[in-house]
């Protein structure tokens, strides 16, 4: 059964693409099928652990043997695998059907259902890795798919640019986590997990001369495979090329690009909590470098007017909450609010990408405005996910925001207290463009003026299908798994997959402090209704008095410029340096032709001396018979 | 055993391209490629039931022939062990897929194309196999002269100053190597390497006979800075010109690295490891950003040979086991995965005539099977895992980091801009749109383009996933030379 969940979307992939052109339907039917089937036997899995504790490790064979560099092609079934094997294929399933309607007016489908089976597999293989080679090679391979499909509109010069970007900054961070590997190798003689969390405490004091500096090697490999994860999951600084991968068609945003695979930095964290635990300095890095991505990614999409975009900085920031939940240690925290963020992102950008598609690919939502009653369904999927994503009290992002917010409070620390703070500030400014968001796109008067507001249409069955089950996702999920995650029935359900220094007790904490978030997110409703609704025009005095502030959130704060004065354009100048000056102007010219011109100078000027005249060449005889007279006599 | 396997598989190419000197093809040129066609895949089958028939667990050379030559003083030796025999495989697996190229790309004087092709099959498989100085100097150097040939008479415009510098670089290098080699004679009075494994080199010779070995390997490696004949030999060579030069007599270099400077030199090669690492990081770095910046395919290709070549020569020198065999893989993979870009480029020089970059753009709406092809290998260029380019790239990086933590960082940093150039040479050529008409008319790759390609293609991938049959070829050879290298070491 692990074998066919693994698989059975590499198998979908391939016979939907090979056998493309056998009939119309058979690329979409068959990927679809394929991982629908492997998203009820992930279910099952996910059961059968819980309920009867079955889980296991199996070898499919041997990949590498150097030396102690060894790793196996495996599939591990554990606690949080499992977890993140329903996310994934569940999501996976419904993003598939959803796009039989989304992408049915585009000729290369039947590619893009391929490479979404082909996503699927690589993120499988990641989460169900047992080593870390076989992590890297779904890391890199989850990279390479979402290369291709925001690429996917290859015509699009835009979103070739955005492809290239999403992958080279994902390299930056698998650089560190490929360092983080070596270091591992290097010290504990093994890149497979359980071995390593194994010998960790021996090495908890260990200190290392690196670069000249000497450091703690746990943080040193903590602090790398943080690169690593922030890569991955678009945490601030490396973040930038998240927004840019909204070039892609709106159901790879949905899958990739919201529940699945920038979620694998946070999966990465979470696995190696046995590492980090050992060292507080890293963890209190990934706290800050969380916080630090929550609040700014919500600050830009304030502004934003894409409405993928927004939806992405969004990402952006709920992944900042798990990073800052890692941090304070309140591991099973951070994959309780993954699994639940997953639900609703999907489910908002899938409604997104209803809205895209009835405005016929109009993004900006000041074009939008007034079509609540044309698009019911859609309308109340969004109204869903925006709920949830707020943290509406007993909707899923409720119970794991609000869980984060108060396990900072209770880690009873100066940077817990920062990070709960931050927190709730960050679920005040999810809340505000969150509901600007909905606001702008489906109340108000009606902006659009490229298509009449009768032309805008419902989005069709196949579409709205997967909504529903997102949508029963973004409600009960948070309810139905709260003890299971982080209550009562917790250590049971975890066991040994993640591991606890110094484990939080769950205190009682004061009742103020509980209300705090839900007050912010209820009274935020009416704000924003008020401010982008009834009274826009406060916001544009605002706007306008504070045009320097405005401009740095909408340029997102300038972190695209700065990289791309400080890195791209000097690799490209010192590239053309090294070409021109550096092979052509002093290799090559002192080298090979430098030689070559010597030889022919030096025989041009041995071949004057032959003039062919007699007295030349007696004057030269003579002058050396009188050398060498003068040499005999002197000695 | 009593066969003469080895010899068999050198002089079978040579003896075949006799023949094709002797056949009367006037226009069509149709026994001649059947011809060196056959022959090179019988070579092909030979060298397999090589590989079948060789003994992996033991690191001793095997299938050994010995035939005294001139005087006694020079034996023929020929021998392979468990690195060698890898080299000699992808020598025989490339050379067939050259001769089918040919089909396609060269125009003029196939037949004596075809001669010099099977001429230097049989001097780099000579070189693979020489356990003796003299003979492997000879193989090493002769495969200059068919090579400068191929770019000399064949090759584009610019042709006669590519092979002019292809050839100073490489003789400079080899003449230093010759001095050695007669230097070595002198002080231990025999060339045969086995024998001279046996007897320790003195100490106050090592280090200059070392730095003469390097001259010639680091040139033909070819390693920072006496890299820059590489780009205009790739230039201007045809198609299967690049693809052996490419594939083939890069690895040489690196070959000799193993067989030669480590086990005959052990001190001076510790003694020069920084030397090498600074050289292979700068070679990584440079080259790297070099290619970022070309507009024309094949020397990007070539520049990032460089790159790739630079983590070879960082993987031997870190002497540990992960280094060596990951330098290993990483030659047997790029001999692989260069072969296929530089078919690339030949599939549409023949039916555009141009390798600037800018020529092309948006070939996936015309030429799909073509671009999946040059996606694939595009990304084993960069080290995707699942490709048999990540492996080496990450095993040598792995060692390295045992020994020197700025060196792998470094080196390892280079692997973001290997993924750079890479994805936007693919961008520029595969996707983004089309401004020249004529592309709209190219025809998609044919059946023997598709043939060489998807055989490529499979083997890259293949090995990516499934490296122990080549892992487990070289384990007990590799480990014995870091054994030999250790106890030296000690020893002194």
């Amino acid at each position: 059964m692990e074998y066919a969940i693994l698989f059975l979307p590499l198998i979908g992939s391939l016979i939907g693409y090979l056998g493309r052109s056998t009939t119309k339907y058979f690329a979409e039917i068959s990927t679809s099928l394929f991982v629908s089937i492997s998203a009820v036997l992930s279910i099952l899995v996910f059961w059968n652990g819980i309920q009867n504790d079955i889980y296991g490790n199996y070898k499919i064979f041997e990949w590498i043997s150097s030396g102690g560099f060894t790793a196996n092609w495996s599939i591990k079934v554990d606690p949080l695998s499992s977890i993140m094997l329903v996310v994934v294929t569940f999501v996976s399933a419904l993003v598939h059907i959803y796009s039989i309607g989304y992408m049915s007016h585009d000729p290369h489908k039947p590619r893009f259902m391929s490479y979404l089976s082909l996503f699927t597999f690589s993120m499988l293989a990641l989460v169900v890795s047992d080593n870390f080679l076989q992590l890297f090679f779904g890391w890199e391979g989850v990279g390479l798919c979402s290369y291709l499909l925001i690429g996917f509109w290859y015509k699009k010069e835009t979103a070739n640019n955005a492809a290239i970007k999403a992958f080279i900054v994902n390299r930056i961070g698998d650089f560190g986590l490929a360092i983080a590997i070596f270091l591992i190798f290097f010290f504990f003689g093994t890149i497979n997990f359980e071995e390593t969390f194994q010998v960790t405490s021996q090495f908890a004091e260990k200190k290392i001369i690196f670069l000249g500096f000497e450091v703690n090697l746990i943080t040193l490999i903590c602090v790398f495979l943080f690169i690593g994860a922030m890569g991955k999951s678009a945490q601030f600084l490396l973040h930038t090329w998240l927004p840019d991968a909204m070039e892609g068609p709106t159901p790879v945003s949905a899958l990739i690009h919201a529940a699945t695979m920038v979620t694998a930095g946070v999966f990465l964290v979470v696995r190696c909590s046995p590492i980090f635990e050992y060292s507080q300095y890293a963890l209190n890095l990934v706290t800050v470098v969380g916080m630090i991505t929550a609040i700014f990614a919500a600050s830009v999409a304030l502004v934003q007017n894409d409405i993928k975009k927004i939806v992405a900085y969004s990402t952006c920031s709920q992944l900042g909450y798990m990073f800052f939940a890692a941090g304070v240690g309140a591991y099973h925290v951070a994959m309780f609010h993954l699994f639940t963020h997953a639900f609703f992102k999907a489910l908002l950008f899938l409604g997104a990408g209803s809205v895209i598609h009835a405005f016929k690919d109009e993004q900006d939502i000041t074009n939008m405005g007034g079509v609540r009653k044309k698009l019911p369904y859609t309308y109340t999927f969004m109204l869903l996910g925006t709920l949830a994503l707020t943290g509406f009290p007993f909707l899923s992002g409720f119970y794991s925001k609000d869980a984060i917010i108060e396990f900072a409070y209770l880690k009873n620390s100066t940077l817990g207290n920062y990070a709960a703070t931050i927190g709730i500030f960050t679920a005040f400014l999810t809340s505000i463009y969150s509901w600007r968001l909905f606001f702008k796109a489906f109340h108000g008067p009606y902006n659009n003026k490229k298509i009449l507001i009768d032309e805008t249409h419902e989005s069709p069955l196949v579409m709205l299908i997967p909504l529903v089950f997102l949508g029963i996702g973004a409600i009960f999920s948070g309810y139905l798994f709260k003890t299971t995650f982080i209550g009562h029935y917790s250590k049971e359900f975890w066991q040994e997959s993640i591991f606890f220094l110094n484990e939080i007790k769950h205190e009682s904490i004061p009742l103020w402090f509980l209300l705090i978030t839900p007050i912010l997110v209820l009274i935020s409703i009416p704000i924003s209704f008020y401010l982008y609704i009834s009274k826009p025009k406060i916001l544009e005095d605002f706007k306008n008095t504070n045009m320097p502030l405005y401009n740095f959130l909408l340029n997102k704060w300038y972190v695209d410029e700065f990289y791309e004065k400080v890195f791209v354009n000097p690799a490209k100048k010192i590239g053309s340096f090294f070409w021109k000056k550096g092979d052509v102007g002093i290799i090559d010219r002192f080298g090979p032709d430098g030689i070559s011109k010597l030889v022919k100078i030096i025989s041009n000027k041995t071949a004057r001396l032959q003039t062919g005249f007699v007295y030349d060449y007696a004057f030269v005889m003579l002058l050396g018979l009188s050398i060498l007279l003068t040499y005999l006599i002197l000695k | 055993m009593n066969f003469p396997i080895l010899s068999t598989l050198i002089f079978l190419p040579l003896v075949s391209s006799f023949f094709i000197f002797l056949s009367k093809d006037k226009t069509t040129n149709v026994s001649s490629i059947s011809i060196s066609l056959f022959s090179s895949v019988a070579t092909f089958f030979l060298s397999l039931f090589l590989w079948y028939s060789l003994d992996i667990n033991t690191s001793e050379f095997q299938f050994v022939e010995e035939k005294s030559w001139i005087n006694n003083y020079i034996k023929f030796k020929l021998g392979v062990d468990g690195i060698s025999i890898l080299f000699i495989v992808l020598t025989t697996f490339i050379t067939p897929i050259c001769i089918i190229s040919c089909v396609n790309s060269v125009k003029v004087r196939v037949k004596e194309f075809l001669i010099a092709i099977l001429i230097l099959e049989t001097f780099m498989i000579g070189v693979f196999c020489s356990l003796d100085l003299v003979i492997f100097y000879l193989f090493f150097e002769a495969g200059l002269i068919p090579m400068f040939l191929i770019i000399g008479v064949w090759g584009g415009p610019r042709r006669v100053y590519s092979a002019f510098k292809f050839f100073l670089f490489t003789l400079l290098g080899s003449v230093l190597m010759l001095v050695a080699i007669i230097v070595i004679y002198w002080i231990t009075g025999t060339t045969d390497i086995t024998q001279i494994y046996e007897i320790q080199i003195p100490k106050e010779y090592q280090n200059i006979l070392w730095l003469a070995f390097l001259s010639s390997f680091a040139v033909k490696m070819p390693m920072w800075p006496v890299h820059t004949w590489l780009p205009d030999a790739h230039v201007e060579a045809p198609t299967a010109g690049s693809v052996i030069l490419a594939a083939i007599l890069l690895k040489m270099a690196g070959y000799g690295f193993l067989r030669f400077s480590i086990p005959m030199f052990p001190i001076a090669s510790e003694y020069f490891t920084p030397l090498i690492y600074t050289l292979s990081i700068i070679a990584i770095i440079y080259t790297s950003l070099v290619a970022l910046m070309q507009d024309d395919m094949k020397k990007l290709i070539a520049y990032s040979s460089v790159a790739h070549m630079g983590y070879v020569t960082l993987g031997i020198f870190t002497l540990t086991k992960q280094g060596i065999e990951g330098s290993i893989y990483q030659m047997i993979s790029h001999g692989l995965i260069s072969a296929a870009l530089f078919l690339c480029v030949g599939v549409v020089y023949d039916r555009l005539h141009s390798r600037m970059i800018s020529t092309y753009g948006g070939l996936v709406n015309y030429i799909p099977k073509y671009s999946f092809l040059f996606l694939i290998f595009a990304l084993a260029a960069l080290g995707l895992p699942g490709t048999s380019g990540f492996l080496g790239e990450f095993l040598v990086l792995a060692g390295t980091f045992q020994k020197s933590f700025l060196a792998a960082m470094l080196a390892t940093f280079g692997v973001i801009l290997g993924a750079a150039y890479m994805l936007w040479l693919t961008k520029r050529v595969i996707f983004g749109v089309t401004n020249n008409s004529e592309i709209k008319k190219i025809n998609d790759i044919n059946k023997s383009e598709v043939v060489m390609l998807v055989t490529l293609a499979f083997f890259i991938l293949f090995f990516g996933f499934y490296p122990l049959p080549l892992m487990e070829t070289f384990n007990v050879s590799v480990n014995s030379l870091i054994n030999n290298y250790e106890t030296a070491l000690i020893t002194n």
